[in-house]
């Protein structure tokens, strides 16, 4: 059993869990996830390591609720425990001194760049981020993106805060100054990292986008988290999540990824009836 | 010296009807009656064969003797002596290739029933618990470290903890047991048998430290660094292939692996108590010849498919998987298309598989298997309907050790270097055994292994 040391509703739907877990914790690195699992019923899922405390022993992951599972963990209070937590798992984020780097960041997916931008900094690229939400009421971490950012742009779909639009409209004037950018990481829903992909592609930045197919046992195992990498079968559990964006199949990944939709809802409801209503 | 007694009695097991649509275990066992009828067919020969036939080298006779003077106890204690496991052997164990086949009754066709009357004493145990608390022997002061809890695994801790070690036993997942837990079915091997299995060895003084994904987590120097002065590695065969046709991503396609995973370890088949899903189709296929493609086209059976068909590319007599295992599959309800090769799938435009294309083969001269090579037949492909394919080629050693550990030989197949007789790899103070050296193969050969690598890395730790 693993310990919720501290709990933070980020949003109303977006969940903090700093997890005591000191093994994990010593070698845990940036863009790596751990496979978590609530209870003895439960599935397992992937969620990336959003911080790490090595002193302390303790692993922070961000996860928002969406289906039953997420929705789940969402019940767990501070000092109550998770039945597993296991990680780090997959290749870190490869972080290297390129000059400017863009990470870019949609959603709850913000908890997953801020450490890589963090890195990126450390390492002494200038980093600009972007960051893109569907509205106000969702932002958080602005204040810990910008700290690890040298420029820091939000954007929200509605335009109820920071620029009216979508992430790829200020990552496109950037990529127009030319050469100021060297690297694109773009990390966030499937459909965004495609059209960053799509964005950064006839300017050929570099791209890193960090996948999210559906997995089970995320050590190699299972071959469901396998993608098409340039032709290629990979599996994002062992040689990603992170993949150079301009050679993934994004319509094959989107449609895996749909793969369970309708057990998905079978299970929400299931939930919903038994002991789920809060 | 009386009559030899060549009726071998029979397992009482559920009708194929009744069992194709539950996960309940399908044989149930001898009764006591059965149970000591066949072991007073026993002759207890001077020359021990069936010792000799087994891999971990269980005294047969002995445990067979004490079962026939109702002495229980002391079969449990002569089979635990070299066997940890006999529930999961008692079950899994291919005897018929082992102890059975050089019994000595086996030249009159009806050799005793060894793996049926190792699972009745370990069901009995399970039941009485006479074993009880272990005697924990003398500490040595020495620490190992085992990486992978499957049959390999819990042999070396089990083996090691009796000889005075503190074993600390590593598991990636959130069980123990291996592909005991994630590949065999339920109704082959059921997870309550396993789990007083694991226990047991955890009674020895054995720590197990679940969600440890080494390689990840710690690295082997960064063990050997906190003190492990052995380490055994048995992390398997854990990494599905799969056939590199076209249209292999399509939705509606598993690896083995994962088909099993699901069902098993993740008990989707009780979904949606169980929170971890599978999709319920009609028409599925699963391609090979091996237990796994068994054990996968039985569960799919179970989980309510109306039809269910194993394509193998070779005809039955080539087929890698126990008779027993493809008798059951076939009384059930499975379709055998052998001589069948897959080409290429066939999908909708949601991304969803609708069908396979196939070729048929012919088989030609023995390869270096010894199986005769199939080749394709010209102009004979033919597209079969289905929803759902589950992949069940084989699997290869998991890289995530061997990656991250210098001075760790690998074959080109992925497998670990190992000396056959002592299980030492390249690296000093590594052992490695079962799957992980010789590629998927069986519980009782990686347990064989382990008890081997034991009895080296115990010499090693008793030099130091």
């Amino acid at each position: 059993m693993y310990r919720i040391v501290t709990r933070e509703d980020l949003t109303p739907a977006i969940h903090l869990f700093e997890v005591d877990a000191p093994e994990v914790a010593r070698k845990a690195q940036a863009g790596q996830f751990i496979v978590v699992r609530v209870d003895e019923t439960g599935e397992r899922i992937p969620l990336t390591i959003a911080d790490w405390d090595r002193d302390k022993g303790t692993v922070t992951v961000v996860a928002m609720e969406v289906g039953k599972t997420t929705r789940k963990l969402a019940t767990v209070k501070q000092g109550e425990s998770i039945a597993n937590f296991a990680g780090p798992l997959g290749v870190p984020t490869h972080i290297d001194r390129y000059g400017t780097v863009v990470c870019v960041a949609g959603g709850f997916a913000i908890a997953t760049i801020v450490p890589i931008a963090r890195a990126m900094k450390e390492a002494g690229n200038r980093v600009i981020s972007i960051m893109g939400f569907r509205t106000k009421d969702l932002v958080f971490w602005e204040d810990r993106l910008r700290g690890v950012s040298d420029e820091l742009i939000v954007v929200t779909d509605d335009g109820s805060y920071g620029r009216h639009g979508v992430v790829t409209a200020p990552l496109k004037e950037m990529l127009d100054d030319e050469g100021r950018v060297n690297r694109v990481i773009a990390i966030g829903p499937t459909v965004m990292m495609k059209f960053c992909s799509l964005t950064t592609q006839p300017f050929r930045v570099d791209t890193i986008v960090s996948l999210n197919p559906i997995m089970v046992d995320g050590t190699g195992m299972c071959g469901v988290c396998r993608v098409s990498i340039g032709g290629e079968t990979k599996f994002t559990c062992v040689d990603g999540p992170d993949f150079d964006a301009h050679l993934v199949d994004w319509d094959e990944l989107m449609t895996r990824q749909r793969t369970y939709l309708d057990e998905e809802k079978v299970a929400t409801e299931h939930w919903e009836h038994s002991c789920g209503r809060r | 010296m009386a009559k030899l007694d060549l009726n071998r009695v029979p397992m009482p097991k559920q009708e194929p009807e009744a069992r194709a649509g539950n996960f309940d275990e399908v044989a149930f066992g001898y009764t006591e009656s059965d149970a000591s009828a066949e072991a007073s067919r026993c002759i207890q020969c001077k020359k021990r064969n069936c010792t000799e036939g087994c891999p971990v080298g269980v005294d047969i006779p002995e445990f067979i003797a004490a079962l026939n003077d109702g002495k229980m106890a002391e079969a449990v204690r002569v089979l635990k002596g070299k066997n940890a496991l006999p529930g999961v052997c008692g079950r899994v164990c291919p005897q018929e290739t082992q102890c059975e086949e050089v019994c000595t009754l086996a030249k009159k066709d009806a050799p005793i029933a060894i793996g049926r009357l190792e699972r009745y004493v370990a069901d009995w145990e399970l039941k009485n618990k006479s074993v009880g608390d272990q005697e924990i022997p003398v500490q040595s002061g020495r620490k190992v470290a085992v990486v992978g809890s499957g049959p390999a695994g819990l042999t070396v801790a089990a083996e090691l903890a009796h000889r005075g070690h503190k074993v600390t036993l590593f598991e990636a997942l959130h069980v123990a047991g291996g592909v005991l837990m994630y590949g065999i079915p339920e109704f082959r091997m059921p997870k309550h048998v396993v789990q007083a299995e694991v226990d047991y060895v955890k009674s020895l003084g054995v720590e197990l430290k679940l969600d440890s994904v080494i390689g990840k987590m710690s690295t082997l120097n960064e063990l050997q660094e906190e003190g492990f002065e052995a380490i055994f590695l048995g992390t398997g065969a854990g990494l599905p292939m799969f056939l590199g046709i076209p249209g292999e991503n399509l939705n509606g396609i598993y690896s083995a692996n994962e088909f099993l995973t699901r069902v098993n370890l993740m008990k989707a088949y009780l979904f949606p108590e169980y929170d971890t899903p599978i999709k319920v189709g009609k028409r599925i296929v699963v391609i090979g010849g091996g237990n796994v493609a068994m054990d996968a086209a039985r569960c799919a059976l179970r989980l309510g498919f109306d039809e269910v068909t194993i394509v193998y590319r070779r005809s039955r007599a080539e087929m890698p998987a126990r008779m027993e295992e493809a008798e059951n599959a076939e009384e059930e309800g499975v379709v055998f298309k052998l001589l069948t090769n897959p080409v290429r799938f066939v999908g909708n435009d949601q991304g969803w598989v609708t069908g396979m294309e196939c070729v048929q083969m012919e088989l030609g001269e023995p390869d270096e298997s010894g199986r005769r090579r199939p080749f394709e037949k010209k102009g004979s492909e033919f597209i079969i309907d289905v929803d759902t394919v589950v992949v069940a080629l084989g699997t290869t050693p998991n890289p995530l050790v061997p990656t991250t550990t210098e001075g760790l030989a690998t074959t080109r197949k992925g497998t670990v270097v190992a000396d056959e007789a002592t299980g030492q790899t390249t690296k000093p103070g590594v052992w490695a055994g079962g799957d992980v050296v010789t590629g998927a193969a069986t519980v009782i050969s990686a347990m064989g292994a382990g008890t081997r690598a034991a009895a080296s890395m115990d010499a090693y730790l008793k030099s130091l």
